[in-house]
């Protein structure tokens, strides 16, 4: 406690250090609320995509840009059959509903789709559903009637005929002022009605027969962090990779500092042979080019994000740090106090655990924490090269996304930027402190 | 101080005794490094060969030709289909007893580690360079030189520009300029391809005035300027991406490194006789500081290689990075393969090149018997 409050004490004096801090504590908070808030089988679920989000819009902007923009875009509406007041009438086995799905709609931006979900029993023969456009002003626009058994997503915006008769894509078209297809659309505000008139057959061997209905009026806007190209909402990926990053660099930091730290001190404490080899093992490891070789080992085993880590480390092993860390032992090794060790029948494990490294250590840290944000990058640059965690949703994985589907080309601005405000603040929290820190502990920079 | 000026005279007087010892530490280091690379590359294969997969690449290939070979003979055009299958089996077989496919793996392992070695890389699978040419070797070699241009512009950039304003900023160190490059010094936290992003975001899409990527022009203009002209344009958002994110750093470093070295007594003593603030810089700050520099700037080169790969991808360079990452596309083994071997290669003649500029840059290098 002591030692760090020793620490803590001077890092008071660099205001730097104290936004690193804060931005690494906020970041530790974070990734724990996801764990609890989103557990891990539920991530993978989610990330899997799917059926969880039919209900959600395809690449929709976050709520706020929407604010900053100062521009007036919708969000989804789901609207119910369950809410409607249905009518419904039986005669001779066969039962007639009418559905009424209504919505008010005064944006002056149009949704970005319009699909229509059913669900109708299985029978015998299948039900049928017919459906009509109602306007505010009072036009009716037949979309043909419709075959239902089961569960039944009706596109409306991908009816290729209806498109045809509008002169617009229909969730544009069915929502405008009439007037010429080709002059700019305006919306028509007011109170819009989707009529289905349904029948169902064979209603008296299922008396509870009814169709359910749920028209989806896609918004433009979705959630704090939008959607992606296939309708997940992006906040559980970028939630999920904060935990994941920060577990990632950790590791991989703290796995290639130790293990090198502690072959460097073997190296130099048994000195001969074994440190002569040591020396051209890292020779050698540093013509090992990392990237390629992880990229190697992703394209022909996995590219599990634990696998990648265990490459990582096993390559971090013989770093050029070993180089370092040797000519800051090697005077170490004639200290007095390590003679007093040896006097006293120390063993070799003790002396480099316990009386080498430790002593070493301070000057070491701030090295440890800047190493940490470039783990976190790395991670980042695998998965941006396709070779990201094929389950985890991780912030690379989201860049890959965004890159893989030309995001900026397309204007999906947010979809770039959010990952990469996250990697940006993990890499400015750990640097700022580990500058901090190396003024810290090594006093000579103090004065500069 | 007189110790190296007696070097130095006894260099001048005997040049030719000073040259052969510089002649027999670079064959020293050209023979270790040449060591150091077969075994690099041998960790390679044999970490590439760990799931037995260059064993069944090749196999593949093998059927492959040999089926290709007696399909286009007219001699066994009549041949029943069965017959032809025993055929082509039977080749196969020779031609996996005449690569020695049934030996164990050790064994073969030398003999892939003397053709990655000597360059030959074997054939793609799917893949050809952009003159229809299969083997690995040309599809790389056709790549490189896109990548020498870009990363030795970017880096020959970074290291002057850094060493240049560190030393400015270190004699009025303090200042608004010092603090604010001190400031902006984590931001190298964050690699180029990062930076790439954003300044792909800005200059091409929000104020079009740059290609987002690609090396020239589609088509390829005519004539050498026009050529050059567009290769400039489409080299400066990838430069400047790479710029920014080692600049900064570069600078915090060489500032701190040139401030503790204007500190040392010699320095001062310089400075007490009133010597001209360049000269001092110029013989008794940047002089006995080469060798640190350099060594620093080969260090860098070194890191950047590893970041060429994404960076290239992300601005749609044609270079090996790009290559790599279309191999990943293809699953096209052998081009990973050699991709990885070629960057082993490019690592070692950095450090090689370290090498030479140092024996050449400190006088201790060289006449410490050559060793180190």
């Amino acid at each position: 406690m002591s030692a760090g409050r020793e620490i803590l004490a001077p890092l008071r004096r660099y205001p730097s250090a104290l936004a690193g801090l804060a931005l690494i504590l906020a970041l530790v908070v974070i990734a724990l609320y996801t764990l609890v808030a989103i557990p891990y089988p539920k991530a993978l679920e989610l990330w899997r995509g799917g059926e969880a989000w039919q209900m959600s819009p395809v690449n929709a902007r976050p709520v706020w840009t929407a604010w900053l923009a100062g521009e007036d875009l919708p969000g989804t509406r789901v609207v119910r059959s369950s809410d409607a007041p249905s009518e419904q009438q039986d005669f001779d086995g066969v039962r007639r509903l009418r559905i009424p799905l209504e919505f008010d709609y005064r944006h002056t931006a149009f949704p970005s789709e319009l699909n229509l979900f059913l669900s109708a029993p299985q029978g015998a023969r299948d039900a049928f559903v017919r459906l009509t456009w109602e306007t505010p002003d009072g036009r009716y626009i037949p979309l043909g009637g419709h075959q239902v058994s089961g569960e039944e997503r009706i596109s409306l915006s991908q009816d290729w005929s209806l498109e045809q008769r509008l002169g617009r894509v229909p969730h544009v078209g069915l929502l405008a002022e009439p007037g010429d297809p080709s002059a700019p659309a305006v919306v028509q505000p007011g109170r819009y009605r989707l009529l289905l008139d349904a029948i169902l057959f064979d209603v008296d061997a299922n008396p509870g027969a009814t169709l359910a209905a749920d028209l989806v009026v896609y918004g433009r806007v979705a959630g704090l962090a939008g959607t992606d190209h296939r309708r997940r909402d992006l906040m559980v990926a970028l939630l999920w990779g904060t935990p994941v990053a920060l577990a990632f660099g950790l590791l991989a930091a703290v796995g290639t500092t130790l293990t090198t730290l502690v072959i460097a001190a073997a190296g130099v404490w048994f000195g001969g042979w074994l440190d002569a080899l040591i020396q051209r093992l890292t020779e050698v490891n540093m013509i090992l080019p990392l990237l390629p070789i992880l990229v190697m080992v992703g394209t022909l085993y996995s590219t599990s994000i634990w696998v990648m880590l265990g490459v990582v480390i096993a390559l971090g092993i013989f770093s050029a740090g070993i180089k370092m860390y040797r000519a800051m032992l090697l005077p170490i090794r004639e200290a007095p106090y390590i003679e007093a060790a040896r006097a006293y029948g120390a063993s070799d494990a003790r002396i480099i655990l316990r009386y080498m490294i430790p002593r070493i250590l301070p000057v070491l840290i701030p090295t440890f924490v800047t190493l940490i944000p470039s783990f976190v990058f790395l991670e980042a640059s695998l998965a941006l090269l396709g070779l990201g965690d094929p389950l985890l949703p991780t912030w690379g994985k989201i860049l890959n996304d965004a890159q893989a589907q030309s995001a900026l080309y397309n204007g999906y601005y947010y979809w770039v930027l959010e990952p990469a405000a996250l990697l940006m603040l993990t890499g400015l929290g750990f640097a700022m402190l580990g500058f901090a820190l190396d003024r810290v502990f090594n006093p000579r920079l103090r004065n500069l | 101080m007189s110790g190296s000026k007696a070097d130095l005279t006894a260099g001048r007087r005997w040049p030719l005794r000073d040259l052969q010892r510089l002649a027999l530490f670079m064959t020293r280091r050209v023979v270790a490094l040449f060591f150091t690379v077969l075994v690099g590359v041998y960790l390679t294969i044999f970490f590439a060969n760990m799931g037995g997969r260059v064993d069944e690449l090749r196999l593949v290939q093998i059927r492959s030709t040999v089926a290709e070979q007696v399909r286009a003979d007219s001699a066994f055009r009549d041949l029943a289909s069965d017959e032809r299958n025993a055929l082509i089996e039977q080749r196969v077989g020779l031609e996996v007893e005449r690569l020695r496919l049934d030996e164990p793996f050790i064994w073969r392992s030398l003999d892939y580690l003397n053709q990655a070695m000597r360059l030959d890389l074997g054939r793609a699978e799917q893949m050809h360079s952009d003159q229809g040419a299969r083997e690995v070797y040309r599809i790389i070699a056709e790549r490189l030189p896109a990548t020498l241009l870009l990363f030795g512009t970017a880096n020959l950039l970074v290291f002057f520009s850094s060493v240049w304003i560190a030393l400015v900023l270190s004699r009025h160190y303090g200042s608004l300029w010092d603090r604010v490059v001190i400031a902006l010094a984590p931001t190298s936290a964050a690699p180029g391809w990062y930076y790439g992003i954003f300044l792909i975001l800005i200059f091409a899409f929000l104020i079009p005035i740059l290609p987002a990527g690609g090396m020239v022009r589609v088509p390829p203009p005519e004539g050498t300027w026009a050529y050059a002209a567009s290769l400039l344009r489409h080299m400066v958002l990838p430069v400047a991406a790479m710029f920014i994110s080692s600049i900064f750093m570069a600078i915090y470093s060489w500032r701190t490194f040139f401030l503790i070295h204007s500190s040392e007594d010699y320095v001062e003593m310089a400075r007490a006789k009133g010597l001209p603030p360049r000269l001092i810089e110029r013989r008794y700050i940047l002089r006995p500081t080469l060798s640190p520099i350099v060594t620093s700037f080969a260090l860098m080169l070194i890191g950047l290689w590893g970041g060429a790969i994404i960076l290239e991808k992300v601005f749609n360079w044609p270079g090996l990075g790009t290559l790599l990452f279309q191999a990943i596309g293809y699953r096209d083994t052998p081009v990973i393969i050699g991709s990885v071997v070629i960057f082993a290669y490019l690592l070692a003649l950095t450090v090689l090149l370290l090498d030479i500029l140092y024996a050449v840059l400190d006088p201790r290098v060289r006449l410490d018997k050559g060793g180190r």
